[in-house]
């Protein structure tokens, strides 16, 4: 046992690590009234670690090469020794990602844990969300089949909508006149490579910031505000190791009990992971009858298409992930946490997530008149929601917030 | 070490030099990853003109051929759908074609040098994905007022069959009718202008 405390010590004279494991771990103080809604930061974590372990296991087969990469994905699901599963997991991973993070971002949105001290730690988590956009959609060109090529198509073309510049740099994007190899061989690069860093970057700065003011919780109250006079900890935290640490875990295995589920029984999900249209070769000149993103971005999808004009579609689906940036100087209510908002702003709230699940379930569908006219309501609501908010959440009716966590 | 005051305008102005210096490397040195980025000499040179037979393709018929890598259909069109291009007008966005998506030869009101023949790279205009060819009548997906052309399954764009788009749909302007001459009657290269044009 001395030895161990003589490596540590050896160790902490050169690299601060008990100061790390003091101020990240063991004697970070996190509020005591975490409930369910806070598994999703860690198991956000642990899914981006699966995603990278298992790709670059996917990258020891895989061929990007507009040639052969639909046949390389075929390989690795057929003759590689347990390439199927390593593959399933990549692919449910990714989905299961977007899981995580929205009820991570719905766990902020009705605790207020964007609001004043949080704002950057919002703004870092919006950069992640938009990373992990660019992510998946790269990722998903590189199976090379039907919906890769075609959705490739579409979302390269909205960059084609900006005035003056963007035909060249759609042009630029693909680095060639239509999606080709060239363009599967760069997002491959990006894919693997460059925004992995990004992201990893981005998680760093999201965790730094929030160590450094605090976790929020369900009341909405802020735990620094009454420390113990002399040990100067928070009356009402508790360390996160060993306390949330073990409950994480339990998250951790429900969500891998849920996870391989999905991997063992429904890898495709019904079409809703792995499209039917991609288990068909990248055809360039035939477009699938029925185009749909998966169902990550089917809420943007939806916003593109209710607008009847190219530019301002693509303005639209792009003003409807910006506007979320914002939302830390948009709410001006004096409570944090849907516990004390008043009816306006739960109504609001409801009608607001209504319009986000509508469209997500109205992108998945085709664009007939009386859904496109629906997407069109559900996109004011939408929009709505965050332009009317300083006001709503102004004359909201709010409850009085108690100065410490109720037992 | 000096005592000396240290001369605070002097390192102001060293450190913007030496920070403006820097940026313009930096921006020269971003330059060839840019510019490596766009496409290649091989992509560039694959876009060579083709030929294409129409000799085979009967009126009603759409024959697709890969020019760019884009496709390229050659539509024959029969004689009363020539007659419904001229009287759909009002229900198009630019139904004279003033939008310089075709060669100045083409710019009529069946898009074409040889009415019968319309020529057109099979790219909607919205967000390129390929629309579907639906010559039919009135089918019950497209409504009673469907006199034939194209639909495309991605939004809901709508083009008559001189690829010219109707009105209230996304796709902003007429799909693209490429550069194509006539070799002989029934032989024609697309990708090159008609003398004289």
């Amino acid at each position: 046992m001395s030895a161990m405390k003589n490596l540590v010590g050896w160790i902490d004279d050169r690299f601060p690590l008990t100061a790390n494991w003091k101020a990240h771990l063991s004697e970070y103080y996190a509020p005591k009234n975490f409930n369910f809604w806070y598994f999703f930061g860690s198991l956000a974590l642990l899914v981006l670690v699966i995603q990278i372990l298992t790709g670059i296991f996917l990258t020891m087969n895989y061929k990007p090469d507009a040639a052969l990469a639909f046949m390389s994905v075929e390989y690795i699901m057929r003759d590689v020794e347990w390439g199927w599963l390593i593959r399933y997991m990549h692919s449910t991973g990714a989905s299961m990602f977007f899981v995580v993070v929205y009820l991570h971002m719905f766990r902020g949105l009705i605790y207020g844990s964007y609001r004043k001290p949080r704002e950057l730690i919002w703004v870092f988590g919006m950069m992640i969300y938009l990373a992990l956009m660019a992510e998946a959609f790269m990722g998903y060109l590189l199976p090379w089949g039907q919906m890769s090529f075609w959705g490739a198509q579409v979302i390269i073309s909205l960059f084609g909508a900006i005035p003056f510049v963007g035909d060249a740099l759609s042009l630029w994007i693909r680095g060639d006149f239509v999606v080709s190899d060239a363009t599967l061989n760069r997002f491959f690069a990006f894919h693997v490579i460059a925004l992995p860093l990004v992201l990893v970057g981005l998680v760093a700065a999201h965790i730094i910031a929030l160590h450094e003011v605090g976790s929020n919780n369900p009341e909405g109250i802020e735990i620094k505000k009454h420390k113990d006079p002399v040990t100067h900890i928070p009356l009402d935290g508790i360390p996160f190791h060993p306390y949330y640490s073990v409950k994480d875990i339990v998250g951790v295995v429900v969500f891998l009990m849920v996870f391989s589920a999905i991997v063992f029984f429904a890898p495709e999900f019904g079409g809703w992971f792995l499209e039917p249209d991609n288990f068909i070769p990248a055809n360039p000149f035939k477009t699938p009858e029925h185009i749909v993103p998966l169902w990550y971005f089917t809420p943007f999808y939806a916003i593109l298409r209710a607008v009847p004009d190219k530019f301002l579609g693509v303005v639209g689906m792009g003003a409807g992930v910006v506007i979320m940036f914002f939302l830390p100087w948009l709410d001006r209510s004096k409570v944090k946490s849907i516990r004390y908002r008043g009816t306006l702003y739960k109504s609001i709230l409801t009608l607001f997530i209504i319009s986000f699940i509508g469209l997500g379930y109205l992108g998945t569908q085709p664009a007939t008149p009386v859904f496109t006219n629906i997407a069109r309501v559900l996109s004011v609501i939408y929009f709505g929601f965050f332009i009317f908010m300083p006001w709503y959440t102004k004359i909201d009716k709010t409850k009085p917030v108690p100065e410490r966590i109720p037992e | 070490m000096s005592n000396q005051q240290v001369d605070r305008s002097k390192r102001r102005f060293l450190v913007a030099a030496t920070t403006a210096m820097g940026g313009v490397a930096g921006v020269a040195v971003l330059t060839p990853f840019v510019m490596s980025m766009l496409p290649s000499e091989r992509a560039k040179a694959a876009g060579a003109p083709v030929e294409a037979d129409i000799g085979k393709v009967e009126p009603g018929m759409l024959l697709a051929i890969e020019w760019q890598g884009k496709p390229v259909w050659i539509v024959n069109r029969t004689k009363e759908t020539l007659a419904t291009l001229a009287k759909i007008g009002d229900k198009l966005v630019d139904p004279n074609s003033d939008v310089p998506q075709q060669p100045a030869y083409c710019k009529n009101t069946d898009r074409s040098i040889k009415p019968e023949f319309l020529v057109v790279v099979g790219i909607c205009t919205h967000l390129g994905c390929s629309p579907t060819f639906r010559p039919e009548l009135a089918p019950a997906d497209l409504g009673p007022d469907w006199v034939g052309g194209w639909f495309c399954p991605c939004h809901g764009s709508r083009y008559d069959l001189a690829a010219r788009v109707y009105k209230n749909v996304p796709a902003p302007m007429n799909m693209e009718v490429p550069p194509y001459k006539y070799l002989t009657d029934t032989r024609i290269i697309v990708g090159v202008d008609q003398k004289g044009a």
